[in-house]
């Protein structure tokens, strides 16, 4: 599989799995208003999962005619370890504070990261990063806000926030740590760190909770398909359908 | 979804004796809204050139949320380019039980109605 094939199903992966995490607050949100908000997002995230898939399929049945991929056989007909998705992604949501949290580090992520796609030179990412960016930066601004909301909030909030690090933070430095075909991507990984650090710390402080120290170790895994045990029982819901009734509509 | 955050109340929604705010001098009442997000009313301008609608409410914990909320719940499907909130609590409402003496007057006064003048097609949104 070629590069930019593997890169494309990489962003495809991130935005559908993430999406699909925020779907399941669908229904169970803590207030009408941010289960709405949420179920946005998770939308937000289906949509740009659908356009990334679609033009890997268009690569992949270009580079071998055989072959008849769709958005739907990319996205229901794949096994875990096909999967190029962040490890962050697939992580349980938790309460409240875990999943925002997740979403703050997630969306700052894609946003720095869009901020240079829409720059690329390969035309498809690039338009595809430059219609996606507006949400994301709305997705930034709204999980930022509750980052500071329950960070400087009430006692439990705060517990709550702190607990949340402990359990997500080893996973972000999987983000920014290129894998081998996103290195032939040319963008410039470190930038994307540093702005990553920047936006999160900047955050961290107006919402008083302290930055985890710096080290070199982080979970990692999921670009390269080896994954936590979480993602195989999210493509059992997820994919189920497809599968026990191949090609099946409504 | 409204029952976790106490009652609701509507403009022109006047209890017994409230005047319009709600109560709160039960102990109960008082907890509830200490849990509570307060209510915010949502209007919304859908074009350029025309007034902000009422939409809506909604809970939310400050303004700035209020206005999020907002965003997510009311233009969802493109309904607006421009959103106002206001905590309902500083909306005053006149009274039901005033209509007679407010509005009755002017039923018979149709001089006042502009309907004697021709307006020109140039004018748009009248």
């Amino acid at each position: 599989m070629n590069q930019l094939i593997q890169y494309t199903l990489h962003l495809a992966d991130n935005a559908l799995i993430m999406g699909h995490r925020n779907s399941e607050w669908c229904g169970h949100g803590p207030a009408l208003e941010q289960d709405i908000a949420l179920s946005n997002i998770s939308l937000d995230l289906l949509g740009q999962a659908r356009n990334f898939y679609q033009y890997a399929a268009s690569l992949i049945n270009q580079s071998s005619p055989s072959q008849e991929a769709t958005e739907d056989t990319l996205a229901y007909l794949r096994d875990a370890h096909e999967f190029y998705n962040c490890l962050l992604t697939e992580l349980p949501n938790g309460d409240w504070a875990q999943t925002i949290l997740k979403q703050f580090f997630f969306s700052t992520y894609q946003y720095h990261l869009y901020q240079q796609l829409q720059q690329h030179s390969d035309e498809q990412l690039k338009a595809i990063a430059a219609k996606a960016l507006k949400e994301v930066t709305y997705h930034v601004r709204w999980s930022s806000e509750w980052v500071i909301r329950l960070g400087d909030g009430t006692e439990e909030s705060k517990r709550r926030m702190l607990q949340a690090i402990d359990q997500v933070w080893m996973f972000t430095g999987e983000l920014t740590d290129a894998s081998d075909y996103e290195k032939k991507m040319r963008i410039d990984f470190d930038l994307l760190q540093q702005q990553w650090n920047t936006t999160v710390t900047k955050i961290f402080e107006e919402a008083s909770l302290p930055l985890p120290v710096k080290s070199n170790w982080h979970q990692a895994g999921g670009k390269k398909g080896i994954h936590t045990e979480h993602l195989g029982f999210i493509l059992a819901e997820m994919q189920f359908l497809q599968r026990a009734y191949p090609n099946s509509q409504w | 979804m409204i029952g976790e955050y106490g009652t609701k109340y509507y403009y022109g929604d006047y209890g017994e004796g409230k005047g319009g705010t709600p109560a709160t001098s039960s102990q109960q009442q008082t907890q509830e809204e200490m849990n509570s997000w307060p209510l915010w009313e949502v209007f919304i301008r859908s074009k350029q050139g025309l007034d902000h609608k009422h939409v809506g409410s909604l809970h939310a914990a400050d303004a700035q949320m209020a206005m999020e909320n907002a965003r997510d719940v009311y233009t969802r499907r493109n309904e607006g380019i421009s959103i106002w909130v206001v905590e309902s609590k500083y909306i005053h409402a006149s009274n039901p039980d005033d209509a007679g003496s407010l509005y009755d007057p002017a039923n018979d006064k149709a001089y006042r109605h502009p309907t004697f003048y021709n307006l020109p097609d140039e004018v748009k949104h009248m």
